[in-house]
């Protein structure tokens, strides 16, 4: 069965307080059961306990899925983007490299990538993921749109991302602040752009 | 007894702590449970509803609970790897008796005859010393059942006055608070009262990490619209992101209070009308507080002026607010002072006891509310009833069918029962749900008087720190082996289900506490045969008290999804919101909706004074100390969760940056933090999310570890509970890694 359309998951940073709570709870889902599959991480605990999940984001044209040799990554109609499979992976890491989120793992031990799958067993039964489950501070959430939406008056949900020259589009949301605009910020542009290196340094240090 | 039956390390050995993981079955895809069972977490006063997947009585797994409305299927890492703490490598399955000659100091010794021994024990030391020189420490991780067994073990069976229980440690000073203030004590409002508020005040309570689900609760009132202001030395998780963060000194928390009251006057940010109709002691109280100029409260809590008054004009303003409080306030010498000053502000905005005005304590321990309530604490009868008031005597009795003029008198707190080992009066002790080598402070004087017992039997389900120290251990019941109810942190008596059946030789905790009864030949009173049966006793006995629960059954809890005491009848829904307009309380009989005669509140002049050991040349630093999410107290169960070990493996001592270059330390250093009472050798971790003044340590741990060793016994004159929150010490840099380093696992 295909994960239903209408449900959709959302990552909202802001909410996150580090707990790890999916990441205990992602070694609970069936499909992989001891191993989690997502990365929480503190951005600089010598500063801020700011802390960001990460889960993947199934990408519309998965680059992990692109980059692999071996034709091994395949996305299920329903755009959820699958770990390897198993037959073909040859354990190369080239999708541990290329992935703009860095989401896949190498399980070294049994030379096979895995990754995030939207807790397939649950959510093709129209179960919520065991992390947008378990999470107490709402960072991770999943539902309808309108049902998320109408809770979240302050944020606004984004699925284009870029990097460098690549956008790419998910189907998975990030909330951000309803009030502020995305930054693009990254070294090309610096280069490209006369003397918007400075700029760009000094539009990082603003706030 | 003297000392350990042997060193540490063959304890260890033998019985642990060591850390399980998932393996076999509970690793195995498409493993299909016999069953899943609807109960809650084992651990703190959120209690999470939970769906235990069981398989061959062994839980293999979970399921969230989406259904159950406070957490929605929500839980913390603890509740996610609870269930490993069944099937356990370290479960005691026999009775133990000391034995120095066995490999871990302890040998099996059959359940009955252990259970002859303890009852030889206890009447020996009753006929030797009279009844109170046997003592009984009991705990608020246990049902509502049990607890209530526990007090009526004592003062019918035993007729000791000496039991008190770990939320000492926990609930007292809020408890306190709460009874000088509103006449009862238990947290006024469901959390949903907080959804759509003004403003959410937070003040020394660590929410997303002792607390987890709550910050769901938080999150959603700022998505209204709610401003969020927290009080706390660090920048919690819940305090990142917050609206205005007030980096209060550790123990200046009623400055702060009285504070905002002094400019709540002064911009006449006042509910006349409620203070009028619904209080009394405004004046003096008024009175009081013109001192607490913002300069004033600026110089004693370390707090900028500006953000003292950002918070008093929001706080002042506002039509709706729920404030929340928890330990970091109420761990002080002047912790019910503390509390009060809180409530101060509260009543004099006249909201509560009306839709989105709240207020409440967070409870710590899984049922710190019930358990607090029905005849474990040491001046406590069922009900919330009072042992010194002869009215409260007299029903108890009744429902007991003992002689009034047998039960005991109240007896003492449970530092005090350590003194009194100390002094001679108490020669035994049985203890249950409490490991004090941990969770009280100083504790090398609490193993020292744990090995002056004459005879010591702890019940529990691994061998616990303090445990070690027994002269037997009965092995009792995990959470999920038995039934029975507890009651959350917004006061809703909610049921634990049982999922599997007990071990080995192990019991329902319930059931041995009866055999002990049984062997001492006074068993009346003592043959119930189901935590139903106990249920059915207390809430008779509760009926007509404060705590009400006759009208609570177990079949009522489960179509209701839980049921808010009071609930003085069965056709009663329950009561989710205390203090509203026009209700009644066995108190006021209808005068009004406090719990006191003339049914008002009352406002407490709160003093401040300085804590019981401020800083000083010598030793220039405040140690505070709390919890990390992935542990839970003690660390008995959590400390043997593989998972949950990993994700914050040992105690650090937490220090700012500013701080860490005067001294020399790098991050990750190994550093020394010296008290009066002792030191303790951890790493350093660097952050510059705590006050330059004050340094941090999590107090989970055992032994070298145990941040307890170097923590103050001074405790509040009130409510007793020790003042974990602020001692001096200094802190230096180690001349290299302790010798634990090599010797102990993170988690032992």
């Amino acid at each position: 069965m295909p994960v239903p359309e209408q449900y959709e998951f959302f990552i909202d940073p802001s909410r996150c307080i580090g707990c790890q709570a999916c990441v205990q709870a992602c070694s609970e889902c069936d499909t992989h059961k001891g191993q989690s599959m997502i990365h929480l991480e503190y951005v600089n605990r010598a500063y801020t306990t700011q802390t960001v999940p990460v889960v993947c984001m199934h990408c519309d044209s998965p680059t992990c899925a692109e980059v692999c040799p071996a034709d091994a990554i395949k996305k299920t109609g329903d755009g959820v983007v699958q770990t390897a499979r198993k037959p073909r992976c040859i354990a190369c890491n080239n999708c541990v490299l290329a992935c703009p989120f860095g989401v896949p793992k190498m399980n070294t031990g049994a030379e096979l990538m895995m990754k995030c799958d939207m807790c397939y067993d649950r959510t093709s039964e129209g179960k919520k993921p065991m992390c947008a489950s378990v999470c107490p501070s709402g960072a991770l959430a999943y539902g309808t749109r309108a049902e998320i939406m109408a809770q979240r008056q302050r944020s606004r949900p984004t699925n284009q991302f870029q990097f460098g020259r690549q956008t790419i589009s998910t189907k998975v949301n990030m909330l951000l602040p309803r009030e502020q605009h995305s930054e693009y910020v990254d070294v090309l542009s610096a280069m490209e752009d006369q003397g918007s290196g400075q700029d760009i340094f000094l539009m990082l240090h603003q706030d | 007894m003297a000392t350990l039956p042997r060193n540490e390390q063959d304890i260890i050995a033998q019985f642990g702590p060591q850390r399980a993981y998932a393996h076999g079955e509970r690793l195995e895809t498409d493993v299909v449970p016999d069953r899943l069972v609807k109960t809650h977490c084992c651990f703190c006063g959120q209690q999470c509803g939970i769906q235990l997947k069981v398989k061959d009585n062994t839980v293999i797994g979970f399921e969230p609970w989406y259904d159950f409305p406070f957490n929605k299927g929500m839980l913390c890492p603890k509740g996610v790897k609870r269930y490993l703490q069944g099937a356990h490598p370290d479960r005691l399955l026999t009775a133990l008796q000391r034995d120095p000659a066995s490999p871990g100091g302890f040998q099996p010794l059959a359940y009955t005859a252990a259970i002859e021994r303890v009852a030889a024990e206890i009447e020996r030391i009753q006929h030797e010393y009279g009844n109170n020189a046997f003592s009984i420490i009991s705990g608020a991780s246990l049902t509502t059942e049990k607890t209530y067994l526990m007090g009526k073990f004592a003062h019918m069976c035993l007729k000791t006055s000496h039991i008190d229980y770990n939320g000492r440690l926990c609930m007292v000073s809020a408890g306190a608070a709460n009874k000088k203030a509103f006449g009862v004590d238990r947290s006024a409002n469901p959390w949903q009262d907080m959804l759509h508020t003004d403003v959410v005040w937070i003040s020394g309570a660590n929410v997303a990490e002792c607390a987890p689900i709550t910050t769901s609760y938080v999150w959603q009132a700022r998505e209204n619209g709610a401003k969020i202001i927290v009080v706390d030395p660090r920048i919690t998780p819940i305090a990142r992101t917050c609206d205005l963060f007030l980096p209060i000194k550790p123990g200046r928390d009623i400055a702060l209070f009285n504070g905002i009251l002094h400019l709540m006057i002064k911009n006449d940010w006042l509910d006349h009308d409620f203070i009028e109709r619904s209080t009394v002691g405004f004046d003096a109280l008024a009175a009081h507080v013109q001192e607490w100029t913002p300069k004033r409260t600026a110089e004693v809590t370390g707090i900028a002026q500006r953000g003292i008054e950002q918070a008093a004009e929001w706080w002042g303003q506002a039509k709706t607010s729920f404030l929340m409080h928890a330990r970091g306030i109420e761990h002080h010498t002047h912790g019910v002072q503390n509390v009060l000053g809180a409530i101060n502000m509260v009543l004099a905005s006249g909201r509560i006891g009306r839709p989105n005005c709240g207020y409440g304590t967070i409870t710590g321990q899984a049922n710190g509310q019930g358990g607090r309530e029905h005849g474990q604490k040491c001046d406590q009868l069922p009900g919330a009833r009072d042992l010194a008031n002869p009215e409260h005597r007299a029903h108890i009795a009744d429902v007991w069918g003992m002689d009034v003029a047998a039960m005991p008198q109240p007896g003492v707190d449970a530092y005090e029962l350590f003194r009194k080992i100390e002094s001679g009066e108490i020669r035994g002790m049985l203890s249950i749900c409490f490991n004090p080598k941990v969770s009280l402070p100083d504790s090398d004087f609490i193993a020292r008087m744990l090995d002056k017992l004459e005879f010591y039997v702890a019940i529990d389900f691994f061998l616990n720190d303090s445990a070690r120290h027994a002269d037997i251990v009965l092995p009792g019941s995990l959470q999920e082996e038995d039934e029975g109810t507890v009651t959350q942190v917004e006061g809703r008596v909610i049921k634990i289900n049982r999922a599997l059946d007990c071990p080995g030789e192990a019991r329902q905790d319930w059931r041995i506490i009866q055999d002990i009864a049984k062997q001492l030949g006074r068993e009346r009173g003592f043959t119930f045969t189901s935590p139903r049966e106990i249920f059915d006793e207390l809430r008779r006995a509760s009926q007509g008290g404060i705590a009400d629960y006759s009208g609570i059954t177990y079949e009522k809890i489960e179509q209701q999804g839980g049921v808010f005491w009071p609930c003085p009848s069965v056709e009663h829904p329950g009561t989710p919101r205390l203090f509203e307009p026009g209700s009644w309380n066995p108190v006021a009989k209808g005068a009004g909706p406090f719990y006191f005669p003339d049914g008002k509140a009352r406002f407490n002049v709160a003093p401040y004074t300085p804590p019981a050991e401020d800083v000083d040349a010598e030793y220039p630093l405040i140690l505070t100390t709390g919890r990390v999410i992935s542990q839970f107290l003690s660390g008995t169960q959590t400390r043997r969760i593989g998972p949950l070990v990993d994700q914050y493996p040992v105690p650090r001592i937490e220090l700012h940056p500013q701080l860490a270059t005067q001294l020399g330390i790098g991050d990750n250093d190994w550093i020394t933090a010296e008290s009066r009472r002792g030191a303790i050798t951890l790493r350093a971790q660097v952050v510059r999310t705590i006050r330059p003044d004050t340094v941090f340590v999590p107090y989970h741990w055992a032994g070298r570890k145990s941040i307890n060793r170097l923590t103050i016994a001074a405790q509040d004159p009130i409510s007793k509970i020790p003042e974990y929150k602020v001692c001096a010490v200094r802190v230096f840099k180690a001349a290299g890694p302790p010798a634990y380093a090599d010797e102990l696992e993170p988690q032992q």
